[in-house]
């Protein structure tokens, strides 16, 4: 097969798992330690279920999908705690990324990752939400007064909290970029199309949650794990298709940003796509990942860093930013 | 990476990439007689790297990664690059095992049956094992037991013994014939010289056994044996565990069928001699 041990080897047997017929026993090392990297080993491991494949790759994977599986029990269950803890509040909880795919039963959750637990809730609950949690067993991560003045003001977010006895994260979302961001999407809309799941918790609606996986891979972060965001997307776009998303984008102020995830998941999943010179700089960021799982072109992932940087704050609050962190560092 | 070893350990195999070719070479030499991976695909990869370029040869230290990482490992010298490979392939299991129950534990098998041993660092349990393949056990391992969730058998992976400061005398003295390691000094645990399971370990270490008993050895005490209630060896072998909340609902069921299966008792002792004779006592009564 004529690709090299990337990131693309990676795309090349999710677009095309019978492609992986062709891999000898140095690809299958190299696939394995890539999908791992970019922590999709749980996808590849379903998407390629029931293909040929040596047996020491098949129990590689076996194992994976029951980790991947054992993950999801965790991820219903934690959004499930979270449900119990904020039921009195009467608040509309939304679930967000993978917890919600796994719990709509979504493709893209199919053997996904799931970290910490990112719910939506209205901005005017923040503080109910956030005594709720805490009265229940969630307890702050970082008591540092900068950073916990800088999530207050300036995020999208509370200050993550994590569970004391489960220790597991929740990321309270009132919206779904920084509000020091250029780009102001309109919250309350998210929140008054969302779409009831079961037992009082929601999910974004199809089209959003497509801008929401867009706005937080290129107008906030700086395109780590962006395999996997966009493998997101390409399911995404599978199930739900693109039926007035382009409208919704727009009406977010996100449009450029759900374009160049469209054809960027075109281009590493999906058929192809007409590629901008931008474009080919994120695939060049995304796809950043040698044979051993090593992060590779370093120079790409800083421009990349500073970009997310440059995108997230205005150019002197950026300066007192980093001004500030780093002071913190060089005492620390 | 420029330097590449591969190996299969029990059922495990492994990839090893460093950016020096010492530890590469060493690790070569001490599992000389292991197989390569099955199908040539390791299940775990584990690299040995400079953080920075120049610090390859610049009091050149070795920082640990592989597919499963800590955040914040701390480097080791270039001269203890063969335990950084050692830590870092137990990382990897540790951290990123799923098809097995881990035990933190030392195993030997005679007749088919399995005898378990676990406790801290300083236990012994590695010194017991590794005397006990001199008088007819068969060595499994001494830092993990993997048990299978399936079968409820217990697999071998007999790694290079790791003896730590006052073991290593111990195991020089009863094994003038057996390989060992070059001896690492001041390492974080102290002195530490790696022991080769013997060829009737490798030869066998595809053949798994049933478990039989259970101990909790304890140095440095006056004899004495105690019987272990299943209450208590369920909760004590939950923390010798690393993967026994991320097994979820296997990891439960294959640990509490193992505790209910056989016997378990804290054995203390204050020197080898009273260990093994405590050893082979409550195996012959079984």
């Amino acid at each position: 097969m004529n690709v090299g041990a990337n990131g693309w080897l990676l795309a090349r047997i999710l677009r095309s798992p019978i492609d992986a017929a062709a891999l000898d026993a140095a690809g299958w090392t190299a696939l394995i330690a890539i999908a791992r990297a970019e922590q999709m080993i749980g996808t590849l491991a379903w998407r390629l279920h029931g293909t040929a494949m040596p047996p020491a790759v098949a129990r590689i994977l076996a194992d994976a999908r029951a980790s991947a599986d054992h993950g999801r029990t965790l991820a219903l269950w934690e959004a499930e705690a979270a449900r119990r803890a904020l039921a009195p509040l009467g608040v509309p909880v939304v679930l967000l990324k993978g917890t919600a795919f796994v719990a709509a039963g979504l493709m893209a959750g199919q053997g996904r990752s799931i970290g910490d637990l990112d719910i939506l809730v209205p901005r005017e609950s923040l503080d109910a939400v956030e005594r709720a949690l805490l009265a229940n067993g969630w307890e702050w991560v970082k008591p540092d007064a900068y950073d916990d003045a800088y999530y207050r003001r300036w995020m999208h977010e509370l200050p993550p909290l994590i569970h004391r006895d489960r220790d597991r994260m929740i990321d309270v979302h009132h919206t779904i970029l920084p509000l020091t961001a250029r780009i102001t999407p309109d919250a309350e809309g998210l929140l008054a199309a969302a779409v009831p799941l079961r037992d009082g918790l929601a999910m974004l609606s199809r089209t959003d949650v497509i801008v929401h996986a867009a706005a937080h891979l290129f107008a906030d972060g700086d395109l780590a794990g962006g395999m996997r965001n966009l493998w997101d997307v390409h399911c995404l776009i599978e199930e739900f298709g693109v039926g007035g998303l382009v409208e919704r984008a727009e009406h977010h102020g996100l449009g450029d940003a759900v374009g160049r995830a469209l054809r960027l998941a075109a281009a590493l999943y999906g058929d192809g796509a007409t590629l901008s010179p931008g474009d080919r700089a994120c695939l060049r960021r995304v796809t950043a990942r040698d044979g051993w799982g090593r992060a590779t072109r370093p120079w790409t992932r800083l421009g990349f860093y500073v970009r997310s940087h440059w995108l997230r704050m205005p150019p002197a609050m950026l300066a007192r930013h980093l001004w500030t962190k780093w002071r913190k560092q060089a005492v620390a | 990476m420029k330097h590449v070893f591969s190996v299969r350990i029990g059922p495990v195999g492994f990839r090893v990439g460093s950016d020096w070719r010492e530890p590469i070479r060493q690790l070569a030499a001490l599992y000389a007689g292991y197989p390569q991976p099955e199908d040539g695909v390791p299940d775990f990869t584990v690299r040995l790297f400079a953080q920075r370029p120049w610090r390859r040869v610049i009091r050149p230290a070795v920082m640990i990664g592989g597919d499963f990482m800590i955040p914040d490992a701390a480097p080791l010298p270039l001269a203890q690059g063969l335990l950084a490979a050692e830590m870092a392939m137990n990382l990897q299991m540790a951290l990123g095992q799923r098809r097995y129950l881990l035990l933190h534990a030392s195993a030997v098998e005679r007749d088919g049956r399995v005898l378990l041993m676990t406790g801290e660092s300083g236990s012994g349990k590695s010194t017991l094992a590794a005397l006990l393949s001199q008088r007819g056990w068969r060595l499994m391992g001494d830092e993990f037991a993997l048990i299978d969730p399936i079968t409820g058998l217990a697999h071998a992976f007999p790694r290079l013994v790791s003896l730590k400061n006052a073991a290593i005398a111990v195991a020089e003295a009863a094994m003038p014939q057996a390989r060992f390691g070059p001896l690492l000094k001041g390492t974080p645990k102290g002195a530490i010289r790696h022991l080769v399971p013997d060829a009737a370990a490798v030869a066998a270490m595809d053949t798994p056994g049933k478990p039989a008993l259970l101990l909790f050895p304890r140095f440095g005490f006056t004899p004495d044996i105690r019987d272990v209630a299943p209450g208590e060896v369920f909760m004590r072998l939950t923390q010798a565990s690393t993967n026994y909340v991320a097994m979820g609902e296997r990891g439960f069921d294959a640990l509490t069928r193992l505790v209910l299966g056989i016997p378990a008792q804290a054995i203390d002792y204050p020197d080898t001699g009273h260990a093994l004779a405590q050893v082979e006592a409550l195996w012959n009564a079984l």
